[in-house]
């Protein structure tokens, strides 16, 4: 009996488990997913949490009862991959061989690793909302906070849901306004990037965002530390941003067992082609959903549609036939802004995100890059379409992104050499 | 694509100057491109920037101050040093690399 082993059953994993099984021979595969507990989360309720917009016990549910009847479930931690032999060993000594692995452990924010992140302010004035547990400590927060200084921090990219903290920063922003405590708050968002928008179009679409809403932006700010005397970040150039009430997102990594068994970059993440999530150097083994280093988003979007080309890829792959099937970067994500609406976005790894319809070009129903309530009751039906269509392998979705329904901005004009060129104080 | 003319020489260049095609870049062009920035590379700028450049080769992406610093070794305060205020964006744009970027 051959077998395919996925450590993780999160959203990548899941759907890989569940899809292979239906494909695959079960005289000849036997297919096993390891994970260190029973508890899947469906992540995007997350960001609901705080607001009191979705409760903590909808976002879990069983890990195995997501699974087809003929994958094999084990719970435990894993310890290494002994790739020289072909076998995961779990931390209580059980050794699982393979003969395909995937990788699907996902990525974690990581507290710890920034000095003052988890001192005596933290999960009392200092929060994050990418655990359960912190979005159910910073509801409590964010009830008893009535003015004062909101700080939204993003740590350093990439991070799991990398529009998650702009979404926060315009739901506190609506809820504040809803409670008449708008004017008693300050709301600023921090992050490492040039701007809160940094691709061209979703930035010229969308800086109004904040700017309407009076969020000041506080850009390029790399964090060094956490002082938590003095209640203020405080960046590698010096620069300090006091706060409050921080609500930060944490540096994120993946699993520890994929540095301890050397296949890992500097933050854990597996190198991997991009086309195909093989990683790098090994013939055997993918990486898939946030746990690979593709250049996008970590995002159950990505997810989805990354494991589309697994799937087609892997039949192939096993019988030593070249992989024909290649991933483009593709994802939509929806973005809540407030007051019952959202935005949603659509995009790859070459082409930014752009207005227009979706999915179908001209009708929609849904619009891209505009804020509407359609959307956000895309968002808010998305928890059923995850847990009955997404996780079980079943939402009929075309792969490839389609530039159908998008508009494309005019392509910048050819100047005259020379005129372009940035004035002095316009530099980096 | 517009383009720019330093020191003579013709380079393609996005909004804000940075160059979109690495194949245009070489030391000199690094030595033009932080002069206008400031800077006067020694050694432990060019190490930085060498690095940069090979890695962008085999990954295709500019690495992130995280990457510099665990990669080379270098503590992430010096990076601040060397290419003050804003590190991440500075050392692409002499790097002739293009400029970090989130996802919308």
């Amino acid at each position: 009996m051959r077998q395919l082993l996925v450590l993780g059953a999160g959203t990548a994993g899941t759907m890989i488990a569940n899809r292979m099984r239906r494909l695959l021979d079960p005289h000849q595969w036997q297919v096993t997913v390891v994970d260190r507990d029973d508890d899947h989360h469906y992540q995007p309720g997350y960001l609901f949490v705080p607001f009191a917009m979705m409760s903590p016990h909808d976002v879990v549910r069983s890990r195995h009862a997501q699974l087809h009847d003929g994958v094999r479930f084990v719970t435990g931690e894993v310890d290494l991959v002994d790739h020289a032999h072909d076998a995961v060993v779990l931390t209580d000594g059980t050794r699982l061989p393979y003969d395909q692995l995937v990788i699907a452990s996902g990525t974690t924010p990581r507290p710890d690793q920034t000095p003052g992140t988890t001192g005596p302010l933290w999960r009392d004035k200092v929060h994050e909302f990418y655990t359960l547990e912190g979005a159910v400590a910073l509801r409590e927060a964010l009830e008893h906070f009535t003015h004062g200084r909101l700080v939204v921090h993003v740590t350093e990219m990439p991070i799991k849901c990398p529009v998650a903290p702009l979404e926060f920063t315009l739901l506190a922003e609506a809820m504040f306004r809803g409670r008449g405590q708008r004017d008693r708050v300050e709301i600023v968002y921090a992050t490492p990037l040039p701007g809160a928008f940094t691709k061209p179009v979703a930035s010229a679409r969308l800086g109004h965002l904040l700017e309407d809403r009076k969020i000041l932006v506080e850009t390029d700010f790399m964090l060094e530390s956490i002082d938590n005397e003095r209640q203020c970040l405080v960046s590698y150039d010096e620069r300090e941003v006091p706060f409050d009430l921080l609500v930060t997102v944490p540096l994120n990594m993946g699993a520890d067992f994929v540095a301890r068994s050397g296949l890992g970059d500097e933050l854990n993440y597996v190198p991997v082609d991009r086309g195909t999530l093989l990683a790098t150097g090994h013939d055997n083994i993918f990486a898939v959903g946030d746990a690979g280093d593709i250049p996008t988003s970590k995002a159950g979007s990505v997810a989805h549609y990354s494991v589309d080309v697994f799937v087609d890829n892997f039949l192939d792959h096993v019988e030593g036939r070249p992989l024909t099937h290649h991933f483009d970067g593709h994802a939509n994500c929806f973005v809540e802004s407030g007051d019952g609406k959202a935005l949603l976005i659509d995009f790859n790894y070459d082409v930014e995100p752009l207005p227009g319809k979706f999915p179908i070009p001209v009708l929609g129903p849904m619009t891209l890059l505009e804020e509407t309530r359609a959307n956000h009751a895309g968002k808010t039906a998305f928890s059923w379409v995850y847990w009955n269509l997404l996780l079980p392998g079943r939402l009929p979705m075309p792969t490839d992104m389609s530039m159908a329904g998008k508009h494309v901005p005019t392509p910048m004009n050819h100047t005259e050499p020379g005129t372009t060129f940035p004035e002095k104080e316009q530099l980096p | 694509m517009s383009t720019t003319t330093i020191d003579g020489r013709t380079i393609h260049v996005d909004q804000e100057g940075f160059l979109t095609e690495p194949a245009e870049w070489d030391e000199d062009m690094a030595r033009s491109l932080s002069a206008l920035l400031g800077i006067e590379l020694d050694e432990r700028h060019w190490k930085i920037l060498r690095f940069l450049r090979a890695d962008h080769a085999s990954t295709g992406e500019t690495p992130t101050l995280r990457r510099v610093s665990t990669s080379l070794q270098v503590p992430m305060k010096e990076l601040f040093q060397l290419f003050p205020t804003k590190p991440a964006k500075k050392m692409a744009y002499v790097a002739g690399l293009p400029k970090p970027r989130g996802c919308v």
